[in-house]
Parts: C-alpha cells; structure tokens; sequence
C-alpha cells in the first residue's frame, strides 16, 4: 500500500461561507481499497469536505492530487470522470422516477444519443441490485414507493453504475437495521477487495472498528489526527480529538439550584409520536435550562417541534402553566408564551428578503397596531430596542436580513421572541452555522435571558453547548430518553458514550 | 488548536457590556419610495408618451384620448391590484378574467336590473367574493395548489357565465348606470371608473405597506413555513387574499359593465395573463415574498398605453403582442439584475 501513491491526497483545504470558515485547513490522504472513517462533531467541517470531495464545493486554496497527478475538481462531473461516486445522507433520488431511470440518470444507456434503451438500463439495474444484495427491488418500481434503507441501496447502486475508484458514505447507516447494517458491511468490503477506497463517515464508533482502516478526526474545520489505525487507537483517544475544544472558559458560570424555587412553566405529559419518540414526560421551571442531548434522528427536533405545535402529538399533552394547549397549534403555543428558535434558520425562521425590523416584529404585528394599521414607528423603535437588548451588529432594524452572519441572524430570531415577551424558548441547535467566535456571545445572550426570567429548552448535536447551558441534561437515542441528569453530573465523553453506545459505561 | 478558545474568551465580555444607548435618529420614512425599477419603468411610459406623441400628435395627446387610455386601464388595473396582493403571497389567480366574466354577466340579467343601480353593483361584487371565498377554500383549507384551484374556477365561472347568457350580450337598461360612463359624469375632467381605480389603489398601497395584513401577506409570500412557526395564521391569510382577488374582480366587473353598457360572457378575456404580466413587470416577485401595487399599476399603464399607440398608428394586434412579449421579457431580465446587484 504505502509503496504506491495515495489514491487521494488533499492538502491545506480551506472553504467559508459568509461569516463562516467551514474548513480550516484539512489534509486528508486516502490510499486504494481501504475504508478511511471520518470523524467529527456536527460543525467540524465533514458535510462541507465530502461536498468539495463531489466537485459541489470549490475549495478557496489548497491543494488536490489523484493517484500522484494535482487535480481539481471543479464541477460534480469532473469527480465522477476521476471515478469519485458520493452517497450523501439526505438521499438525491427523484421520487418520481423508477429504480432503473434513478440509478442511470444523466448516464442512461442509450441509442443513436438520446433514445433511451429502458430494457437495458433496467437489466443492468437489476444485476447491480443483486451484486448489492437486494433482487427483491424491482428496477421498474417508482423510488417514492421504497423504503428508506431500499432508497439506500438503490443510491449505492447509481454510484455503482460508474467506473467507482473512490466512493464515499455519509452515514449509510444511519436508517439501517442491523441486518441491513451486515449486508452494506459486506458491499464496503467486496468494494475494497477490489481496490476501491471507501471513505467512511460515522458517529457510531462500533462501526469504524468493525470496517475502518485508518480515521481521520475534524475539529472546527480542521484535520486534527490522520491516518490513526481504526482498530487500536483508545476510543479515550479519539473522543478527545474530537472535543479537544477549551469550553470551560466560552460558558458563563452559574450558580447551582437557581430554579428549583421557581414556578414550572412547562409540563410535558406522555407526549408522543410514533416512530419518533418515546412517550416523554418533563417539567421546566422559569430561570431553567434543560438540554436535550442526541444524534441526528434520536428525535430531539420533533420533540421540540411538537411541544410547539407545529407537529400533532400522538398522544400526551403539553401544560403552560398549567393550562393544556391546543394540540397541533403553533398559534396556541405562541400565545400561552411559547417561542421556537428551529434548526433550519433560513428555511424556517426568516423572511430573506425583508429587513431586521420585519424579521422581528413578525409576531407582534397586531401590539404596533390599530384595527389593522400599522404604527410603524412604534413597531421599528420596539425592533430596534430588542436588537440592541441583544447587541446585534450592526443594530439597525433597517438593514436586510441577508447581510447578516449566522450568528447576528440567530439574533434576529431571539429578538423575535424577546419583543414577543415568551416565557418559554425552545432553541434547536442555537449555534449551527455560527462562527466558534460568535457562539461565546451567543451563549452569554441565552445564559443572560434564563438568568433574566425565561425558561430554556435546548436542543443541540454539540454535546459541550449542552453541558454548558443547560442545567439539567436528558440524553436521548432513538427516541428514548437513556439518561437524566444535573449538568454538572455529566462530562462530555460521557454524554458522548451514551449518545453512541447507549449503555452507560463508567 | 487553543486559538478558537482565545478568541471566544476575548469576544465573550463585549456581549455583556450594555450597547450603546446613543440613539440613532429615526430614519424618516419616504410616502412612496421610489426604487429603480419603478423609476425605469416611469421611464419607459414616459418614453412611450413621447412615441405617441411624436407619431401621432393631434389624435394621442387629445384629452379625450387620455381619457380613453385611463379609463381602459381602471378595469385592468383594479384586477391587478387584486392580483398583486395572491402573487406577494406566493399563490396565483388564473379566474380573475372568467370571475369578471361570470360576475358582469350575473350583474346584468334582466332580473338583477330590475334592482337598479344598486342590485347591479350589490350583484358583481357579491360574485367575485363569492369566487374569491370558493378559490381561498379550496387553496387555504382544502390544500389545493393555487394553480390548479384558480383554473378549475376559471373553467366553471366561464361555463356558467355562458350558461345565463346563452351567449347573448345583455344590455344595460339601468340609465344611472350608463350616466357614470358619458361625459358629464366627469369629475374635473376625470371619469368616475378612473376615480375608482384610483381609490383602489391606494387603498391597495396602504393595505399592503401600512397594515398587519399586508406585512402578514409578505411573509407568508417570503416564507411561509416562517410564517406559520412565527405564530401567523398562513391559511387564513391565504383565504382572506383570494376573497380580495375576487372583491376587485366584482369591482372591475361593475366598471365594464359601465363602459360597455352590456354584459357579456367573453368579458375579461385573458385578464389572468395581462393582469400577471403588469404584476411581473412592476417588479412583484412571481416567488411571492415582496410585491409593489406602484409597479403594478405602472405596468397597467404602460400596456394599456402601447395598445392605444398601436391602435392609433392602425398597427395590427399581432405587432401589438410581439411588443408586450417583448417588454415581459426585457422587464424580468433587468429585475434579475437588480435583484443580484442586491445580493452582492
């Protein structure tokens, strides 16, 4: 292996966005027919890697070379020629289209140049399918029809369909069953077998022990170990380089038992959703911050969405001061005092294309306002205090939304909030998207508006933003809450274990 | 590896540090804040004032064809208010023409008429909210695609405006009705459906820049799931701008039944197409989200008025089309420009 050169080096990548450096510098090197895990934290910059990896991003500097020879890759058809085939977690499939049409799309087989041979993509299909272990999929089914783990396969297929050389999987087993997870285990290793490298991405660690050769680990845009044996190195080890972050200092302190003397605002009764989470009880007190901490799919954001109506409960209920909400109604929860920072900011929370102001007083419309009129006066003074309550830069309720970094637009959003007077705030992943300089203002703004009366429910896929905002921690996998515990119980590697592993170990 | 820390350390006591308390003097809001596009396209009607001059000096610049124009314009131009409120929300309204149709034709049988002047008027606008009511239903509560929803109604309120009049022309009878067309009804030299169309508008302007209704209707337009979490009621507001869709439909029904004196089943004819155009070439994002009835009413303007040079010039209509097309076109393109400037 090490006589010949890497199939894949990529030296010193960088890539920002506006307002956020995604990759910092990451050096990754891949050699044929072995699976190379990366490993990270959400927001280490692993989307973004394999993105530029696909030809979907182009990195701003740094170097790529392909079995010795620079290269760049500079569109996804420029990685695909190299032999470069992606499976990306959210899966790209067009629901409308059969397996056969999906697994050949852009590259159908055909005669005299745009006739389509559907016989013969079909058959081929077909033979894919069954070298993936799955004849049971009909090549002439619609995708949409599929089950998640089919869809799956069916993507793995389309990679397949090309000259693979270098394949890599986001999460492929993240909708898996077990079984599931052994058959795509031997895909991964007939793959290698046959010179293929395999570019490996998990949070489950088992895994990586089980397939991986070597690990490279992410940490805030940087490669910070690479080429670590996948078998041998302490999982101690490895959690450390992921979290390797001095979080001690980014998080205000606070004092012990602040809210136990508190009113409970918040009651949560047996609240469920099928096949999202488990019943689910809870209490939350004013001046509290209780973090739900999980993966992605361990049911954390529902579990917020539906607190806050915009998903109808199964069953059990949601209590405002003792009051049972409407069940299913956002406008219910809003009015009893209940405020959502959601997950996808910009698809969301925001209104793009208007100002600071517009952002912020969408919810309180009707207090600026006689019999429908609106004083915009009042209203643009009231968004201007809120923005300056939380230091907004620059504090102008005039300036377009879009010319904000993350951070300042997740401030937007709060200020939404703060103006409306909630008592209760639901944040889902409060800092995704913000610069690691501008969550420490982030943080001091949420510990400050707990401190100042609300209460705070939190959900992030960062284990310290957990640890170090919330009082209380309930750790959830798969829907179920595995562990409830006082914050300062818990340590991240901890957390860590319970999230990946589910059995609590000392 | 430590440098994430050290910054976060250093920028952690500026956010507790109070902000500044110098207050910055309230920006005083502009009436009506010209931008760019509304400023090229007063330019463009300006420069077509110009042509019709030059080309035909006596006939164009003629007071009574002014008149003319303005009062061509008013029956559009109501609609397209309508239709600029359904489009800054994101939806669309294909049945405005068919709603001005079935409402025109319901408003002139001889049974309504012999409720006079207010049976007719009380009868088209009933109509086009009735229409209104039954599009916002079937998009806000019924889940329908506007699309869709909009051209069902287009094909049923045209069928049945066909079906009361058995494709006659129903002429008006009603002698207040046809007294608010002739001249002496003008007011200063102003025709009394030019008077409506203006009320129209600048009601429009204030319902959609002054109240909670417009801003709720330009956040469902930008983004409506925002708009739902944010505590808006998204259906409710998608019904009540389909009822306003089919209000100024009624409006603009009552205003040709005034002009031509009749009703009749082909009325508003293709209005969805020219009502969506003036909206598009204002400058009201098609995507929903941000919406101009300034735009929109010079759009109005600046169709109605290249009909009326073609006219006079005696050009065919086909000629007529092309230009429209072609100023559809060149429109959209400058508003792709300036909305990429804007991002930059």
């Amino acid at each position: 292996m090490a006589s010949r050169p890497p199939l894949l080096t990529m030296n010193r990548i960088t890539k920002s966005f506006p307002g956020v450096r995604a990759l910092d510098g990451v050096d990754l090197e891949v050699h044929a027919g072995e699976v190379h895990c990366l490993l990270g934290q959400n927001g280490a910059g692993k989307s973004t890697l394999i993105k530029v990896l696909a030809g979907a991003h182009r990195p701003d500097d740094g170097e790529i070379t392909w079995a010795g020879e620079p290269v760049s890759l500079s569109s996804p058809i420029a990685a695909m020629r190299l032999g470069i085939a992606t499976i990306y977690q959210e899966l790209d499939l067009v629901g409308g289209l059969s397996v056969a049409e999906n697994v050949f799309l852009g590259n159908e087989p055909t005669s005299a140049g745009f006739v389509v041979r559907g016989g013969r993509a079909r058959a081929a299909a077909g033979r894919l399918l069954e070298r993936l272990g799955h004849p049971e999929i009909d090549p002439a089914r619609l995708v949409g029809e599929l089950s998640a783990a089919q869809q799956q396969i069916v993507s793995m297929a389309r990679a397949l369909s090309h000259e693979v050389r270098l394949i890599v999987m986001d999460e492929p087993s993240a909708a898996l069953d077990p079984d599931e997870v052994d058959n795509l285990f031997r895909i991964v290793g007939e793959l290698t077998a046959d010179g293929v490298a395999v570019v490996y991405i998990s949070h489950r660690l088992e895994e990586i022990r089980r397939i991986g050769d070597r690990v490279t680990v992410l940490k805030d845009g940087r490669s910070v170990a690479g080429g670590l044996p996948a078998d041998t190195t302490p999982t101690r080890d490895i959690v450390s380089l992921m979290t390797g972050r001095t979080v001690e200092h980014v998080f205000p302190d606070r004092p012990p038992g602040a809210a136990a003397a508190r009113d409970p605002v918040l009651r949560v009764e047996g609240l469920t959703r099928d096949g999202e989470f488990a019943p689910l009880d809870l209490e939350l007190r004013l001046v509290e911050t209780v973090g739900l901490a999980g993966l992605l799919g361990s049911g954390r954001s529902e579990i917020l969405e539906t607190v806050y109506g915009a998903r109808r409960p199964d069953a059990g209920r949601v209590l405002v001061d003792g009051v049972p909400l409407r069940p299913g109604s956002v406008r219910a929860a809003v009015r009893a005092g209940i405020g959502l920072a959601p997950e996808e900011r910009k698809a969301q929370a925001l209104l793009m294309l208007e100002s600071v102001g517009g952002n912020v007083s969408v919810s309180t419309l009707s207090r600026y306002s006689r019999a429908g009129w609106l004083d915009r006066r009042a209203e643009r003074a009231a968004a201007h205090r809120a923005v300056r309550e939380l230091s907004l830069r620059p504090d102008d309720p005039d300036a377009a939304i879009r010319t904000l970094s993350g951070g300042n637009q997740q401030k937007v959003v709060l200020a939404r909030w703060l103006l409306r007077g909630c008592k209760l705030l639901l944040l889902d992943e409060p800092t995704r998207g913000v610069d690691i300089g501008a969550r420490a203002e982030l943080y001091a703004v949420i510990r400050r508006l707990a401190d100042e009366g609300l209460a705070v429910l939190l959900v992030s896929s960062e284990v310290p933003e957990v640890l170090g905002l919330a009082d209380r921690v309930l750790v959830l996998r798969e829907g179920s809450v595995v562990h409830t515990a006082p914050a300062r119980e818990l340590d991240e590697h901890r957390v860590l274990d319970l999230v990946m592993e589910g059995n609590p170990t000392p | 590896m430590t440098q994430p820390a050290s910054a976060a350390r250093k920028d952690a006591p500026t956010s507790a540090a109070t902000p500044d308390t110098g207050r910055k003097g309230t920006r005083r809001p502009a009436l009506v804040r010209w931008d760019v596009r509304s400023l090229s396209l007063l330019g463009v009607l300006v420069a077509l004032v110009v042509v019709g001059g030059v080309t035909q000096p006596d006939s164009f610049l003629a007071t009574s064809n002014l008149q003319l124009v303005l009062t061509q314009a008013s029956v559009i131009g109501v609609v397209t208010v309508g239709m600029t409120f359904v489009i800054t929300s994101g939806g669309i309204d294909l049945s405005v023409g068919a709603i001005v149709a079935l409402a025109s034709v319901w408003a002139t049988t001889v049974a309504t008429q012999e409720f006079g002047f207010a049976g007719i008027l009380f009868t088209a606008v009933l109509v086009g909210v009735g229409c209104g009511l039954v599009n916002g239903l079937l998009i806000a509560y019924g889940g329908m695609v506007p699309f869709i929803a909009t051209l069902a109604m287009l094909a049923s309120a045209r069928g049945l405006a066909l079906q009361i009049t058995d494709g006659r022309t129903q002429m008006v009878t009603v002698t207040e009705v046809l007294d608010l067309g002739v001249k002496d009804a003008y007011v200063l030299g102003v025709p009394p459906l030019v008077l409506v169309f203006a009320a129209v508008t600048v009601v429009g302007w204030l319902l959609l820049n002054r109240t909670t209704f417009g801003r709720r209707t330009v956040a469902v337009g930008g983004n409506a799931e925002a708009a739902r979490l944010a505590g808006i009621d998204v259906r409710r507001q998608r019904l009540y701008l389909y009822l306003l869709s089919g209000l100024c439909c009624g409006i603009a029904a009552f205003l040709l039944i005034v002009l031509a004196g009749s009703g009749q089943n082909t009325n508003g004819n293709l209005y969805e197409l020219d009502a969506i155009a003036a909206a598009i070439i204002g400058g009201t994002l098609l995507s929903g989200g941000r919406g101009t009835i300034v735009g929109s009413v010079l759009g109005v303007l600046i169709f109605t008025t290249i009909t009326n040079i073609f006219a006079l010039n005696n050009l065919e209509t086909a000629v007529q089309q092309i230009a429209k097309g072609a100023i559809i076109v060149a429109a959209v393109l400058v508003q792709r420009r300036t909305l990429r400037g804007g991002d930059a």
